[in-house]
Protein backbone atom coordinates (compact mmCIF):
# COMPACT_ATOMS: atom_id res chain seq x y z
CA UNK A 1 0.00 0.00 0.00
CA UNK A 2 1.32 3.31 -0.69
CA UNK A 3 0.29 6.96 -1.48
CA UNK A 4 1.46 10.17 -3.09
CA UNK A 5 0.42 13.50 -2.28
CA UNK A 6 0.45 15.63 -4.48
CA UNK A 7 0.38 19.37 -3.37
CA UNK A 8 0.85 23.03 -5.09
CA UNK A 9 3.21 25.08 -3.98
CA UNK A 10 2.04 28.54 -3.19
CA UNK A 11 -1.18 27.97 -4.58
CA UNK A 12 -2.66 31.17 -4.60
CA UNK A 13 0.41 33.09 -5.48
CA UNK A 14 1.23 30.62 -8.47
CA UNK A 15 -2.11 31.04 -9.49
CA UNK A 16 -0.79 34.75 -10.24
CA UNK A 17 1.85 33.80 -11.91
CA UNK A 18 0.19 31.96 -14.43
CA UNK A 19 -1.38 34.82 -15.74
CA UNK A 20 2.01 37.26 -15.49
CA UNK A 21 4.84 34.87 -16.00
CA UNK A 22 7.30 38.43 -15.13
CA UNK A 23 6.64 37.51 -12.08
CA UNK A 24 8.58 34.30 -11.88
CA UNK A 25 11.22 35.58 -9.43
CA UNK A 26 9.43 38.26 -7.81
CA UNK A 27 7.95 37.50 -4.41
CA UNK A 28 3.90 37.61 -4.40
CA UNK A 29 1.47 37.81 -2.09
CA UNK A 30 -1.91 37.01 -1.44
CA UNK A 31 -4.04 38.74 1.27
CA UNK A 32 -7.36 37.38 2.72
CA UNK A 33 -11.10 38.59 1.96
CA UNK A 34 -11.40 42.61 2.32
CA UNK A 35 -7.70 42.57 2.20
CA UNK A 36 -7.01 41.73 5.65
CA UNK A 37 -3.78 39.91 6.16
CA UNK A 38 -1.30 37.56 4.49
CA UNK A 39 -2.59 33.96 3.68
CA UNK A 40 -0.40 33.07 1.00
CA UNK A 41 3.79 33.42 -0.11
CA UNK A 42 5.65 32.60 -2.61
CA UNK A 43 9.33 31.54 -1.24
CA UNK A 44 10.64 35.16 -1.94
CA UNK A 45 8.20 36.23 0.13
CA UNK A 46 9.12 33.86 3.08
CA UNK A 47 13.11 34.60 2.77
CA UNK A 48 12.00 38.35 3.25
CA UNK A 49 10.31 37.80 6.69
CA UNK A 50 7.06 38.36 5.96
CA UNK A 51 4.60 36.21 8.35
CA UNK A 52 1.51 34.24 7.52
CA UNK A 53 -0.94 36.36 8.54
CA UNK A 54 0.65 39.71 8.33
CA UNK A 55 -1.87 42.59 8.76
CA UNK A 56 -1.76 44.26 5.29
CA UNK A 57 -2.13 48.03 6.80
CA UNK A 58 0.93 47.70 8.91
CA UNK A 59 2.98 46.05 6.09
CA UNK A 60 1.82 48.08 3.18
CA UNK A 61 4.92 50.26 2.92
CA UNK A 62 7.25 47.27 3.50
CA UNK A 63 5.59 45.52 0.79
CA UNK A 64 6.30 48.58 -1.53
CA UNK A 65 9.82 49.15 -0.93
CA UNK A 66 10.59 45.54 -1.29
CA UNK A 67 8.63 45.57 -4.50
CA UNK A 68 6.51 42.38 -3.52
CA UNK A 69 3.63 42.17 -5.78
CA UNK A 70 0.46 41.82 -3.83
CA UNK A 71 -2.82 40.68 -4.43
CA UNK A 72 -6.38 39.84 -3.43
CA UNK A 73 -7.65 36.42 -3.05
CA UNK A 74 -9.54 35.36 -6.27
CA UNK A 75 -11.33 32.02 -5.38
CA UNK A 76 -12.88 32.14 -9.00
CA UNK A 77 -9.90 31.90 -10.57
CA UNK A 78 -8.10 29.91 -7.40
CA UNK A 79 -10.77 27.25 -7.48
CA UNK A 80 -10.52 27.34 -11.43
CA UNK A 81 -6.98 26.68 -11.34
CA UNK A 82 -7.58 23.86 -9.03
CA UNK A 83 -10.27 21.90 -10.87
CA UNK A 84 -7.88 22.01 -13.24
CA UNK A 85 -4.91 20.70 -11.65
CA UNK A 86 -7.35 18.08 -10.08
CA UNK A 87 -8.50 17.00 -13.39
CA UNK A 88 -5.11 16.98 -14.84
CA UNK A 89 -4.13 14.54 -12.03
CA UNK A 90 -7.08 12.28 -12.29
CA UNK A 91 -5.41 11.42 -16.19
CA UNK A 92 -2.52 10.15 -14.25
CA UNK A 93 -3.81 8.64 -11.50
CA UNK A 94 -6.94 5.80 -11.31
CA UNK A 95 -8.06 7.21 -7.41
CA UNK A 96 -7.65 10.65 -6.93
CA UNK A 97 -9.13 12.02 -3.63
CA UNK A 98 -9.14 15.86 -3.44
CA UNK A 99 -8.16 16.77 -0.04
CA UNK A 100 -8.31 20.51 -0.09
CA UNK A 101 -7.89 23.12 -2.74
CA UNK A 102 -4.34 22.80 -3.86
CA UNK A 103 -3.81 19.15 -2.77
CA UNK A 104 -4.43 16.34 -3.21
CA UNK A 105 -3.98 12.03 -2.43
CA UNK A 106 -3.54 9.35 -5.01
CA UNK A 107 -3.45 6.00 -3.87
CA UNK A 108 -0.87 4.43 -5.53
CA UNK A 109 -1.80 0.74 -4.39
CA UNK A 110 -1.60 -1.67 -7.04
CA UNK A 111 0.39 0.85 -10.03
CA UNK A 112 2.93 -0.57 -11.69
CA UNK A 113 6.43 0.59 -12.48
CA UNK A 114 8.73 3.22 -11.27
CA UNK A 115 6.45 5.60 -8.79
CA UNK A 116 9.12 8.21 -8.84
CA UNK A 117 9.17 8.36 -12.45
CA UNK A 118 4.99 8.44 -12.56
CA UNK A 119 5.55 11.52 -9.40
CA UNK A 120 7.98 13.21 -11.88
CA UNK A 121 5.65 13.02 -14.92
CA UNK A 122 2.67 14.37 -12.38
CA UNK A 123 4.92 17.34 -11.67
CA UNK A 124 5.57 17.81 -15.51
CA UNK A 125 2.19 17.90 -17.08
CA UNK A 126 0.34 19.85 -14.11
CA UNK A 127 3.36 22.23 -14.77
CA UNK A 128 2.95 22.01 -18.71
CA UNK A 129 -0.86 22.18 -18.55
CA UNK A 130 -1.36 24.70 -15.95
CA UNK A 131 1.63 26.65 -15.21
CA UNK A 132 1.46 25.35 -11.61
CA UNK A 133 4.87 24.08 -9.78
CA UNK A 134 3.55 20.95 -7.83
CA UNK A 135 5.75 18.88 -5.02
CA UNK A 136 5.23 15.26 -4.79
CA UNK A 137 5.41 13.32 -2.15
CA UNK A 138 5.45 9.22 -1.60
CA UNK A 139 4.90 6.95 1.25
CA UNK A 140 3.15 4.10 2.70
CA UNK A 141 0.72 6.17 4.29
CA UNK A 142 -0.98 9.10 4.08
CA UNK A 143 1.32 10.95 6.92
CA UNK A 144 4.50 9.77 5.78
CA UNK A 145 3.23 10.84 2.14
CA UNK A 146 2.66 14.66 3.80
CA UNK A 147 6.00 14.14 4.72
CA UNK A 148 7.74 13.32 2.20
CA UNK A 149 5.55 16.46 0.26
CA UNK A 150 7.11 18.85 2.91
CA UNK A 151 10.85 17.19 2.26
CA UNK A 152 9.80 17.74 -1.95
CA UNK A 153 9.34 21.46 -1.40
CA UNK A 154 12.15 22.06 1.30
CA UNK A 155 15.34 20.62 -0.69
CA UNK A 156 15.12 21.74 -3.97
CA UNK A 157 17.36 19.20 -5.24
CA UNK A 158 14.85 16.33 -4.79
CA UNK A 159 13.50 17.63 -8.15
CA UNK A 160 10.32 18.01 -6.44
CA UNK A 161 9.89 14.43 -5.61
CA UNK A 162 10.25 12.74 -2.98
CA UNK A 163 9.64 8.52 -2.18
CA UNK A 164 9.40 7.73 1.41
CA UNK A 165 8.33 4.01 1.13
CA UNK A 166 12.60 2.94 1.53
CA UNK A 167 12.66 2.81 5.46
CA UNK A 168 16.48 3.68 5.63
CA UNK A 169 15.56 6.94 3.31
CA UNK A 170 12.74 7.26 5.80
CA UNK A 171 14.75 7.31 9.32
CA UNK A 172 17.00 9.55 7.83
CA UNK A 173 14.37 12.02 7.29
CA UNK A 174 12.58 11.39 10.37
CA UNK A 175 15.68 11.96 12.28
CA UNK A 176 16.14 15.54 10.67
CA UNK A 177 11.98 16.55 10.34
CA UNK A 178 10.78 18.84 13.48
CA UNK A 179 8.03 17.35 14.88
CA UNK A 180 5.90 20.46 14.05
CA UNK A 181 6.46 19.30 10.35
CA UNK A 182 4.48 16.39 11.20
CA UNK A 183 0.78 16.29 10.11
CA UNK A 184 -1.60 17.53 12.57
CA UNK A 185 0.96 18.25 14.65
CA UNK A 186 1.44 22.10 14.45
CA UNK A 187 3.58 24.32 16.59
CA UNK A 188 0.99 24.43 19.93
CA UNK A 189 1.32 21.06 20.23
CA UNK A 190 4.93 20.40 19.81
CA UNK A 191 5.61 22.36 22.38
CA UNK A 192 3.22 20.07 24.53
CA UNK A 193 5.24 17.28 23.28
CA UNK A 194 9.17 19.13 24.19
CA UNK A 195 8.71 18.47 27.91
CA UNK A 196 8.28 14.64 27.07
CA UNK A 197 11.88 14.93 24.55
CA UNK A 198 9.85 14.51 21.36
CA UNK A 199 11.50 17.35 19.26
CA UNK A 200 11.45 15.58 15.91
CA UNK A 201 9.17 13.25 13.79
CA UNK A 202 11.61 10.04 14.82
CA UNK A 203 10.82 10.52 18.73
CA UNK A 204 7.12 10.68 18.13
CA UNK A 205 7.06 8.01 15.72
CA UNK A 206 9.21 5.66 18.70
CA UNK A 207 7.26 6.96 21.71
CA UNK A 208 5.15 4.40 23.80
CA UNK A 209 1.62 4.84 22.47
CA UNK A 210 -0.53 4.35 25.48
CA UNK A 211 1.20 7.65 26.81
CA UNK A 212 0.23 9.58 23.15
CA UNK A 213 -3.34 8.20 23.79
CA UNK A 214 -3.64 8.79 27.39
CA UNK A 215 -1.63 12.28 27.33
CA UNK A 216 -3.42 13.68 23.77
CA UNK A 217 -5.09 11.52 21.66
CA UNK A 218 -6.47 8.79 19.89
CA UNK A 219 -5.51 10.74 16.39
CA UNK A 220 -2.05 11.30 17.83
CA UNK A 221 -1.61 7.68 18.65
CA UNK A 222 -2.25 7.01 15.40
CA UNK A 223 -0.12 9.85 13.32
CA UNK A 224 2.97 7.98 15.55
CA UNK A 225 1.61 4.77 14.16
CA UNK A 226 1.40 5.98 10.52
CA UNK A 227 4.86 7.41 10.79
CA UNK A 228 6.42 3.78 11.28
CA UNK A 229 4.46 2.90 8.39
CA UNK A 230 1.58 1.28 9.71
CA UNK A 231 -2.13 3.08 7.97
CA UNK A 232 -4.22 3.98 10.01
CA UNK A 233 -5.62 7.42 9.46
CA UNK A 234 -8.51 8.59 7.52
CA UNK A 235 -7.30 12.49 6.58
CA UNK A 236 -10.64 13.86 7.59
CA UNK A 237 -9.16 13.26 11.34
CA UNK A 238 -5.97 15.12 11.09
CA UNK A 239 -6.05 19.24 11.49
CA UNK A 240 -8.73 21.69 11.12
CA UNK A 241 -9.04 22.58 7.44
CA UNK A 242 -8.97 25.18 5.74
CA UNK A 243 -11.26 23.92 3.04
CA UNK A 244 -13.75 21.16 2.26
CA UNK A 245 -14.08 18.90 -0.39
CA UNK A 246 -16.87 16.42 -1.34
CA UNK A 247 -16.05 14.81 -4.19
CA UNK A 248 -17.02 11.42 -5.14
CA UNK A 249 -17.63 9.29 -8.54
CA UNK A 250 -20.94 8.37 -9.22
CA UNK A 251 -21.67 4.69 -9.37
CA UNK A 252 -22.60 4.67 -12.98
CA UNK A 253 -22.06 7.49 -15.94
CA UNK A 254 -24.95 10.25 -15.11
CA UNK A 255 -26.37 12.09 -18.67
CA UNK A 256 -29.58 13.62 -17.20
CA UNK A 257 -29.56 16.75 -15.03
CA UNK A 258 -31.80 15.09 -12.58
CA UNK A 259 -29.99 12.61 -10.79
CA UNK A 260 -26.72 14.90 -10.74
CA UNK A 261 -29.01 17.27 -8.83
CA UNK A 262 -29.49 14.78 -6.47
CA UNK A 263 -26.19 13.71 -6.47
CA UNK A 264 -24.93 17.59 -5.49
CA UNK A 265 -27.69 18.04 -2.63
CA UNK A 266 -26.36 14.80 -1.13
CA UNK A 267 -22.61 15.66 -1.90
CA UNK A 268 -23.32 19.75 -0.28
CA UNK A 269 -25.05 17.88 2.92
CA UNK A 270 -22.15 15.74 3.34
CA UNK A 271 -19.96 18.95 3.09
CA UNK A 272 -21.97 21.03 5.48
CA UNK A 273 -22.04 18.20 8.41
CA UNK A 274 -18.31 18.53 8.12
CA UNK A 275 -17.90 21.55 8.66
CA UNK A 276 -20.08 21.89 11.42
CA UNK A 277 -18.51 19.06 13.25
CA UNK A 278 -15.48 20.68 12.89
CA UNK A 279 -17.40 24.44 14.15
CA UNK A 280 -16.12 26.48 11.02
CA UNK A 281 -18.55 28.40 8.58
CA UNK A 282 -18.14 28.55 4.53
CA UNK A 283 -17.40 32.15 3.24
CA UNK A 284 -18.06 30.75 -0.41
CA UNK A 285 -18.81 27.51 -2.30
CA UNK A 286 -17.65 25.76 -5.38
CA UNK A 287 -19.47 23.03 -7.41
CA UNK A 288 -17.65 21.15 -9.97
CA UNK A 289 -19.00 18.31 -12.18
CA UNK A 290 -16.89 16.71 -14.90
CA UNK A 291 -16.89 13.49 -17.37
CA UNK A 292 -14.03 10.50 -17.02
CA UNK A 293 -10.81 11.74 -18.13
CA UNK A 294 -9.53 8.16 -19.39
CA UNK A 295 -12.27 6.52 -21.78
CA UNK A 296 -10.32 7.01 -25.30
CA UNK A 297 -13.10 8.83 -27.75
CA UNK A 298 -15.81 9.84 -24.90
CA UNK A 299 -15.75 13.70 -24.79
CA UNK A 300 -14.36 15.29 -21.68
CA UNK A 301 -16.09 17.94 -19.76
CA UNK A 302 -14.99 19.68 -16.66
CA UNK A 303 -17.36 22.90 -15.46
CA UNK A 304 -16.58 24.60 -12.55
CA UNK A 305 -18.93 27.26 -10.78
CA UNK A 306 -18.30 29.71 -7.78
CA UNK A 307 -21.60 30.09 -5.92
CA UNK A 308 -21.89 32.96 -4.19
CA UNK A 309 -23.57 32.64 -0.25
CA UNK A 310 -25.29 35.00 1.29
CA UNK A 311 -23.13 35.46 4.32
CA UNK A 312 -20.63 32.87 6.10
CA UNK A 313 -22.72 29.74 7.43
CA UNK A 314 -22.86 25.64 7.95
CA UNK A 315 -26.75 25.98 7.08
CA UNK A 316 -27.40 22.68 4.88
CA UNK A 317 -30.28 24.66 3.25
CA UNK A 318 -28.44 27.33 2.35
CA UNK A 319 -25.09 25.55 0.95
CA UNK A 320 -27.62 23.03 -0.69
CA UNK A 321 -29.59 26.13 -2.97
CA UNK A 322 -26.13 27.72 -3.36
CA UNK A 323 -24.94 24.66 -4.84
CA UNK A 324 -28.00 23.42 -7.26
CA UNK A 325 -27.81 27.10 -8.68
CA UNK A 326 -24.65 26.45 -9.73
CA UNK A 327 -25.12 23.10 -10.99
CA UNK A 328 -27.96 25.09 -13.29
CA UNK A 329 -25.29 27.08 -14.87
CA UNK A 330 -22.70 24.37 -15.76
CA UNK A 331 -24.61 21.33 -16.29
CA UNK A 332 -24.58 20.86 -20.27
CA UNK A 333 -26.75 18.00 -22.64
CA UNK A 334 -25.22 15.10 -24.10
CA UNK A 335 -22.34 14.19 -21.83
CA UNK A 336 -21.64 11.17 -19.35
CA UNK A 337 -20.87 12.50 -16.18
CA UNK A 338 -18.40 10.76 -14.01
CA UNK A 339 -18.20 12.77 -11.02
CA UNK A 340 -19.36 15.28 -9.15
CA UNK A 341 -17.35 17.89 -6.42
CA UNK A 342 -18.70 20.71 -3.36
CA UNK A 343 -15.83 22.59 -2.19
CA UNK A 344 -16.36 24.74 0.84
CA UNK A 345 -14.09 27.99 0.71
CA UNK A 346 -13.01 30.43 2.57
CA UNK A 347 -13.78 28.62 6.00
CA UNK A 348 -13.71 30.57 9.64
CA UNK A 349 -14.44 29.83 13.25
CA UNK A 350 -18.06 30.85 14.62
CA UNK A 351 -18.07 34.42 15.70
CA UNK A 352 -15.15 35.37 13.67
CA UNK A 353 -16.85 37.60 10.79
CA UNK A 354 -18.35 40.74 11.41
CA UNK A 355 -21.98 40.72 9.64
CA UNK A 356 -22.68 43.19 6.80
CA UNK A 357 -25.52 45.74 7.85
CA UNK A 358 -26.78 45.16 4.80
CA UNK A 359 -26.58 41.14 3.71
CA UNK A 360 -29.59 38.74 4.56
CA UNK A 361 -29.86 37.63 7.91
CA UNK A 362 -29.84 34.19 8.33
CA UNK A 363 -32.71 32.20 9.14
CA UNK A 364 -33.88 32.73 12.36
CA UNK A 365 -33.58 29.53 14.88
CA UNK A 366 -31.06 27.73 11.84
CA UNK A 367 -28.34 26.90 14.51
CA UNK A 368 -30.76 25.11 16.29
CA UNK A 369 -32.51 23.24 13.89
CA UNK A 370 -29.16 21.78 12.44
CA UNK A 371 -27.74 21.11 15.78
CA UNK A 372 -30.92 19.32 16.39
CA UNK A 373 -30.63 17.10 13.11
CA UNK A 374 -26.81 16.43 13.32
CA UNK A 375 -28.06 14.67 16.92
CA UNK A 376 -30.39 12.90 15.50
CA UNK A 377 -28.55 11.45 12.66
CA UNK A 378 -25.35 10.22 14.73
CA UNK A 379 -28.32 8.43 16.83
CA UNK A 380 -30.24 7.02 14.11
CA UNK A 381 -27.82 6.87 10.96
CA UNK A 382 -26.53 9.05 8.70
CA UNK A 383 -29.74 10.50 6.48
CA UNK A 384 -32.14 9.72 8.79
CA UNK A 385 -32.70 13.67 8.14
CA UNK A 386 -32.35 14.86 5.50
CA UNK A 387 -33.46 17.46 2.64
CA UNK A 388 -36.15 15.90 0.39
CA UNK A 389 -33.91 16.57 -2.51
CA UNK A 390 -31.49 14.01 -1.47
CA UNK A 391 -33.26 10.15 -1.99
CA UNK A 392 -32.72 7.91 0.30
CA UNK A 393 -31.91 5.13 -2.47
CA UNK A 394 -30.85 7.40 -5.86
CA UNK A 395 -32.45 5.98 -9.11
CA UNK A 396 -30.14 6.12 -11.86
CA UNK A 397 -30.64 7.40 -15.54
CA UNK A 398 -32.17 5.28 -18.21
CA UNK A 399 -30.20 3.12 -20.93
CA UNK A 400 -30.20 3.72 -24.71
CA UNK A 401 -28.26 1.09 -26.64
CA UNK A 402 -30.21 1.03 -29.38
CA UNK A 403 -29.36 3.73 -30.82
CA UNK A 404 -28.29 4.63 -34.72
CA UNK A 405 -26.01 7.42 -35.69
CA UNK A 406 -26.55 10.96 -33.85
CA UNK A 407 -26.59 12.67 -37.36
CA UNK A 408 -27.96 16.09 -36.14
CA UNK A 409 -26.07 16.05 -32.87
CA UNK A 410 -22.17 14.93 -32.68
CA UNK A 411 -19.60 16.14 -34.70
CA UNK A 412 -18.60 12.67 -35.19
CA UNK A 413 -21.57 11.31 -36.46
CA UNK A 414 -22.80 13.89 -39.59
CA UNK A 415 -24.21 12.07 -42.16
CA UNK A 416 -21.99 11.57 -45.11
CA UNK A 417 -22.72 12.46 -49.08
CA UNK A 418 -20.09 12.17 -51.50
CA UNK B 1 0.96 43.07 -30.85
CA UNK B 2 -0.05 42.12 -27.28
CA UNK B 3 -2.80 39.12 -25.76
CA UNK B 4 -4.20 39.53 -23.05
CA UNK B 5 -5.88 36.32 -20.94
CA UNK B 6 -9.15 36.64 -20.42
CA UNK B 7 -9.75 33.77 -18.57
CA UNK B 8 -12.64 31.03 -19.57
CA UNK B 9 -16.37 31.96 -21.60
CA UNK B 10 -19.35 31.79 -19.31
CA UNK B 11 -20.39 28.24 -19.44
CA UNK B 12 -23.66 29.50 -18.76
CA UNK B 13 -24.28 30.49 -22.18
CA UNK B 14 -26.21 28.24 -23.78
CA UNK B 15 -25.20 26.33 -26.92
CA UNK B 16 -27.44 26.00 -29.90
CA UNK B 17 -29.78 23.75 -30.03
CA UNK B 18 -30.48 22.01 -33.57
CA UNK B 19 -32.97 19.71 -33.84
CA UNK B 20 -36.63 19.64 -36.35
CA UNK B 21 -39.96 19.46 -34.73
CA UNK B 22 -42.43 18.89 -37.35
CA UNK B 23 -45.82 18.55 -35.56
CA UNK B 24 -48.64 16.73 -37.42
CA UNK B 25 -51.69 17.38 -36.22
CA UNK B 26 -52.96 15.02 -33.83
CA UNK B 27 -49.96 12.75 -33.51
CA UNK B 28 -47.03 13.37 -31.22
CA UNK B 29 -43.47 13.46 -32.49
CA UNK B 30 -41.95 10.40 -31.01
CA UNK B 31 -38.83 12.65 -31.35
CA UNK B 32 -39.86 14.86 -28.92
CA UNK B 33 -38.12 12.78 -25.94
CA UNK B 34 -34.59 12.97 -27.35
CA UNK B 35 -33.95 16.41 -28.33
CA UNK B 36 -31.55 17.40 -25.30
CA UNK B 37 -28.57 16.96 -27.79
CA UNK B 38 -26.52 19.64 -29.57
CA UNK B 39 -23.80 20.94 -31.39
CA UNK B 40 -21.20 22.64 -29.46
CA UNK B 41 -18.50 24.78 -30.34
CA UNK B 42 -17.06 24.09 -26.99
CA UNK B 43 -16.46 20.16 -28.09
CA UNK B 44 -15.15 21.29 -31.70
CA UNK B 45 -11.95 23.38 -29.99
CA UNK B 46 -11.35 21.25 -26.79
CA UNK B 47 -12.65 24.30 -24.52
CA UNK B 48 -13.23 22.04 -21.52
CA UNK B 49 -9.82 20.47 -21.10
CA UNK B 50 -7.65 21.00 -18.58
CA UNK B 51 -4.93 22.00 -20.91
CA UNK B 52 -6.85 24.88 -23.27
CA UNK B 53 -7.65 28.50 -21.71
CA UNK B 54 -8.54 31.65 -23.88
CA UNK B 55 -7.05 34.62 -24.30
CA UNK B 56 -7.96 37.54 -26.51
CA UNK B 57 -6.06 39.72 -29.36
CA UNK B 58 -4.70 43.30 -28.92
CA UNK B 59 -3.31 44.96 -32.18
CA UNK B 60 -2.96 44.13 -35.34
CA UNK B 61 0.89 42.70 -35.57
CA UNK B 62 -0.78 39.09 -36.75
CA UNK B 63 -3.55 40.86 -39.66
CA UNK B 64 -1.61 39.12 -41.76
CA UNK B 65 -2.74 35.61 -40.44
CA UNK B 66 -6.36 36.88 -39.66
CA UNK B 67 -6.18 37.49 -36.04
CA UNK B 68 -7.61 40.85 -35.78
CA UNK B 69 -7.69 43.14 -32.81
CA UNK B 70 -10.50 41.54 -30.31
CA UNK B 71 -10.13 38.44 -31.74
CA UNK B 72 -10.63 35.48 -29.07
CA UNK B 73 -7.88 32.95 -29.23
CA UNK B 74 -8.02 29.12 -28.52
CA UNK B 75 -4.77 27.93 -26.99
CA UNK B 76 -3.43 24.70 -25.99
CA UNK B 77 -0.88 24.50 -22.99
CA UNK B 78 -0.45 20.65 -23.15
CA UNK B 79 0.93 20.97 -27.60
CA UNK B 80 4.47 21.20 -27.85
CA UNK B 81 5.48 24.64 -29.90
CA UNK B 82 7.19 23.42 -33.11
CA UNK B 83 8.31 25.49 -35.56
CA UNK B 84 5.30 26.80 -37.76
CA UNK B 85 2.78 26.99 -34.80
CA UNK B 86 1.47 30.09 -34.07
CA UNK B 87 2.28 30.32 -30.15
CA UNK B 88 1.73 32.77 -27.05
CA UNK B 89 5.29 33.72 -25.90
CA UNK B 90 6.57 35.51 -22.98
CA UNK B 91 9.03 38.37 -24.02
CA UNK B 92 10.40 41.08 -21.92
CA UNK B 93 7.33 41.03 -19.05
CA UNK B 94 4.79 40.96 -21.98
CA UNK B 95 2.62 37.80 -23.56
CA UNK B 96 2.95 37.96 -27.13
CA UNK B 97 1.01 35.89 -30.41
CA UNK B 98 3.76 35.05 -32.73
CA UNK B 99 4.42 32.23 -35.39
CA UNK B 100 7.18 30.45 -34.29
CA UNK B 101 10.04 29.95 -36.80
CA UNK B 102 13.52 28.39 -37.22
CA UNK B 103 15.80 29.64 -39.75
CA UNK B 104 18.15 27.84 -41.79
CA UNK B 105 21.18 28.20 -39.06
CA UNK B 106 18.87 26.76 -36.47
CA UNK B 107 17.71 30.14 -35.00
CA UNK B 108 14.26 30.96 -33.23
CA UNK B 109 12.18 33.31 -34.40
CA UNK B 110 8.80 34.98 -33.18
CA UNK B 111 7.36 36.03 -36.64
CA UNK B 112 4.32 38.86 -36.96
CA UNK B 113 2.67 38.48 -39.54
CA UNK B 114 2.51 42.06 -40.26
CA UNK B 115 4.88 43.91 -42.51
CA UNK B 116 4.90 47.23 -39.78
CA UNK B 117 6.63 44.50 -37.32
CA UNK B 118 10.19 43.22 -37.13
CA UNK B 119 10.67 39.32 -36.05
CA UNK B 120 12.09 38.66 -32.96
CA UNK B 121 14.94 36.73 -32.68
CA UNK B 122 14.96 34.26 -29.27
CA UNK B 123 16.90 32.32 -27.65
CA UNK B 124 16.19 28.37 -27.22
CA UNK B 125 16.87 28.54 -23.42
CA UNK B 126 15.01 32.08 -22.82
CA UNK B 127 12.06 31.41 -25.07
CA UNK B 128 9.00 30.97 -22.94
CA UNK B 129 5.93 29.41 -24.65
CA UNK B 130 3.14 29.91 -22.73
CA UNK B 131 0.75 27.56 -25.09
CA UNK B 132 0.19 26.94 -28.86
CA UNK B 133 -3.11 28.61 -31.00
CA UNK B 134 -5.34 26.15 -32.03
CA UNK B 135 -8.03 28.50 -33.10
CA UNK B 136 -8.90 31.78 -33.78
CA UNK B 137 -12.81 33.51 -32.80
CA UNK B 138 -13.22 36.51 -34.88
CA UNK B 139 -17.22 37.61 -35.17
CA UNK B 140 -17.97 39.14 -38.70
CA UNK B 141 -21.32 40.16 -37.14
CA UNK B 142 -22.06 40.20 -33.20
CA UNK B 143 -24.88 37.57 -33.04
Amino acid sequence: MSYALIDCNAFYCSCERVYRPWLKDVPVVVLSNNDGCVIARTREAKRLGIPMGAPYFQWRQRLRQWGVAVFSSNYELYGEMSARVMATLEGLFPKVKVYSIDEAFADLAGLPGDLEALGQRARERVWRWTGLPVGVGIGPTKTLAKLANWAAKTWGKCGGVVDLRDPLRRERLLRIAEVGEVWGVGRRLSARLAPLGIRSAWDLAHFEPATLRRHFSVVLEKTARELRGIPCLEPEEAAPRQTICTSRMFGRRLHELAPIREALASYASTAAEKLRRQGSLAGALQVAIRTGMHAPGEPRYCGVMPCPLPYPTDDTRVLVDAALRGLEAIYRPGFAYSKAEVLLLDLRRRGEFTGDLFAPRPRPGADRLMATIDRINARQGRGSIRLGRVPAEPAWAMRRELMSQRYTTCWDELLQVS
Amino acid sequence: MQAQIIGRLDPATAPAVYYEAWVPAGFPSPAGDYQEQCLSLDDLVGLRAPHTYLVRVRGDSMIEAGIHDGDILVVDRSLEPRPGCIVIAHVHGELTVKTLRRDAAGGLWLVPANPDYAPLAVEPDSLEVWGVVTCNLHFHARP
